[in-house]
């Protein structure tokens, strides 16, 4: 394939990827924005998804978009769940405090993961997508006759991959609805701004914690549910999605939603041009480098505003 | 006797009886233990920083992989011999954490475990990039011809097991002399209130400083003494995992304690040992220790032992 088509096609394969990242990274932006803590598990509520999302549609029988949508609906209630019981269990115990709250999610981490690897098994396990048809994409060059209008070889997208970019951007403002025009989201944000105030106006902040750490890992296993037709379900799958999670939610500037989404399509973009035209390996080193330098140089994030 | 007559005696006596231990351990446990005495020493300079400088890194096992890799390579490439190639190790190593440090440090709290573990992470990919010299994933091993010293081969079961204790001795004693120095009680200090020691006069970053290095240092230490002693040299040691096993031995064993990190790794090999047996799914048990401590044992074994019944200890 020519230069031409192949930049192409890294940005529609890096366009999936960044969806799904700019879903995964919103639930960690925004435990650390309303709580100040950092979700080390992050990652494997995002392989919970995939994991319930192949139990779910290996148990219903039929056309393949009814065991998608059935688990489109059920995989972000559970990890919510499993998420807000370690809310309960173990996060209020330790008063939120940022340092026992990391190590405490390093020990859930190691627990989920664990468990799915004695339940679910080792191996990696497709789940079927509801429909999938390839479109050919068309390519237009100079030519000896002046503008030619071609189908490259090999120039085409899923018309699944279109739907996971249509439906993320579709979850994506259904977020900014409820953040700014609900009551859950003016509780939320509220408790973010400033928790004592809001204590004092009656806010159950308890709940709102346990609401929004469930609503976090809600928003990963969504993001792994749409990814699981393309990639596979296994057990191991939530490292990079925590890592490039954790690199967008920093380079965004901690806590900051509008910051996030940005970073993610830059970082979901340029991660999946690197790989296709140098190594993902490279393209990994050099965000995690950034990522570092960023935090230690520009603490707020690249688009964040400097914190008092 | 006084505190510190006290915790030499400790010290020397838990020497003692690793010396005694050495000759009379079934081999299969001799083996265990020479390897729980390296990985041992790789807590102990997690300890320096987590323990008693407050400081905790998530990724020791960039400083834990720059002395494996360091010396590993200098063997298995440069042809060097093993006390060389050690100081390699060490050097690289030292280097490493210096330049980790002089970034890093100008963060604190989360921001300072996310970025080192960054650094980590980039390391441990730096070391899969280079696969061609690295040997990536699958790493190399060290001929066993070249791992010997002045003719005592280190693949020797007792040899080695003594190799072993040496540098966990020597990094004990290090550490546990540097404590009752004023430079260690100026790290307490820094992990107790930080603003506090810097209005005393002290100049907090050269001390932290300075506590990121020898703490890097003696990771790289136990890195260099693993590939010596056991021939393999692989990228799962630069991982996330052997960053969060320092963290774990070290809650286990009682942050902040001199003997500590050896207890905290006994108990965690020989637990994951057993674990492993029964299923493949080993780590589960670190995920749970590492909950119940968070929870309910903040101060860890050696930690509970001293607020319950024994005041004096290190």
């Amino acid at each position: 394939m020519e230069f031409g088509p192949h930049l192409m096609l890294a940005i529609l394969e890096g366009a999936v990827g960044a969806s799904v990242l700019a879903l995964t990274a919103l639930g960690l932006s925004l435990v650390f924005g309303v709580m100040r803590v950092v979700n080390v598990a992050h990652g494997e509520f995002f392989m919970l998804g995939a994991v319930v999302a192949w139990f779910v549609a290996n148990s219903i029988a039929g056309h393949p978009a009814i065991g998608f949508l059935a688990a489109l609906a059920i995989a972000p209630l559970i990890a919510g769940a499993v998420a807000m019981l370690v809310d309960r269990l173990i996060l209020k115990n330790v008063a939120y405090d940022p340092e026992a709250t990391i190590v405490g999610t390093i020990g859930v981490l190691y627990i989920l993961q664990q468990s799915a690897l004695m339940i679910y098994g080792p191996e990696a396990r497709p789940v079927e997508p509801p429909f999938s048809h390839r479109i050919a994409l068309p390519w237009v060059e100079w030519g000896e006759n002046g503008l030619a209008f071609f189908y490259p070889w090999g120039l085409s997208i899923t018309s699944y991959k279109l739907f996971v970019i249509v439906a993320a951007i579709a979850i994506l403002l259904a977020f900014w609805l409820v953040m700014s025009r609900t009551r859950l989201g003016l509780i939320m944000r509220a408790t973010q701004m400033d928790r004592e105030t809001a204590l004092a106006f009656g806010i159950p902040v308890q709940r709102v914690y346990s609401i929004v750490f469930g609503f976090g890992a809600a928003l990963a296993a969504l993001a792994a549910v749409l990814i699981v037709p393309i990639q596979q379900a296994h057990y191991l799958m939530g490292h990079d999605p925590l890592l490039l999670s954790f690199i967008v939610v920093i380079i965004g500037g901690l806590g900051s939603v509008r910051g996030t989404i940005v970073a993610a399509l830059l970082i979901g973009m340029s991660d999946g041009i690197i790989s296709v035209f140098l190594s993902p390996t490279l393209s990994k080193i050099i965000a995690t480098l950034l990522v570092a330098l960023v935090l230690v140089f520009r603490p707020q994030g690249l688009f964040g505003k400097k914190m008092a | 006797m006084n505190l510190d007559a006290r915790s030499v005696a400790l010290h020397l006596g838990l020497i003692a009886v690793l010396i005694v231990l050495g000759f009379v351990l079934p081999t299969y446990h001799q083996g265990n233990l020479a390897r729980i005495l390296v990985l041992a020493t790789y807590a102990v300079g997690y300890n320096v920083l987590f323990g008693y400088t407050g400081l905790l890194s998530l990724g020791h096992a960039m400083f834990f992989a720059a002395g494996m890799y360091g010396c590993g390579m200098a063997m298995h490439l440069g042809g060097l011999t093993v006390i060389p190639a050690f100081v390699i190790g060490l050097i690289c190593a030292a280097a490493l954490s210096a330049v980790v440090a002089l970034l890093a440090l100008r963060t604190i709290g989360v921001a300072f475990m996310i970025v080192t573990l960054m650094f980590a992470q980039s390391v441990y990919l730096t070391a899969l990039y280079l696969g061609e010299w690295t040997g990536g994933d699958e790493g190399f091993v060290i001929a066993q011809a070249t791992r010997q010293i002045a003719g005592y081969a280190l693949t020797e079961p007792l040899t080695r097991y003594f190799a072993a204790l040496t540098l966990f001795a020597v990094a004990l004693l290090i550490t546990a002399r540097m404590m009752q120095m004023s430079f260690g009680r100026v790290l307490i200090g820094v992990r107790e209130n930080e603003e506090r020691t810097r209005m005393l006069g002290y100049d907090v970053f050269r001390h932290k400083l300075g506590a990121v290095i020898i703490s890097g240092t003696i990771a790289g230490a136990a890195g260099a003494g693993y590939a010596v002693l056991f021939g393999y040299v692989g990228a799962t040691f630069a991982s996330v995992q052997y960053s969060i096993f320092p963290l774990l031995w070290v809650l286990l064993g009682g942050m902040g304690t001199t003997i500590g990190p050896l207890i905290g790794v006994a108990f965690m090999f020989y637990l994951i040992d057993y674990a492993s047996g029964v299923t493949n799914a080993y780590m589960l048990i670190a995920g749970a220790a590492l909950v119940l401590l968070t929870l309910f044992a903040r101060a860890g074994i050696v930690g509970e032992i001293r607020n319950r019944w024994v005041p004096w200890l290190p």
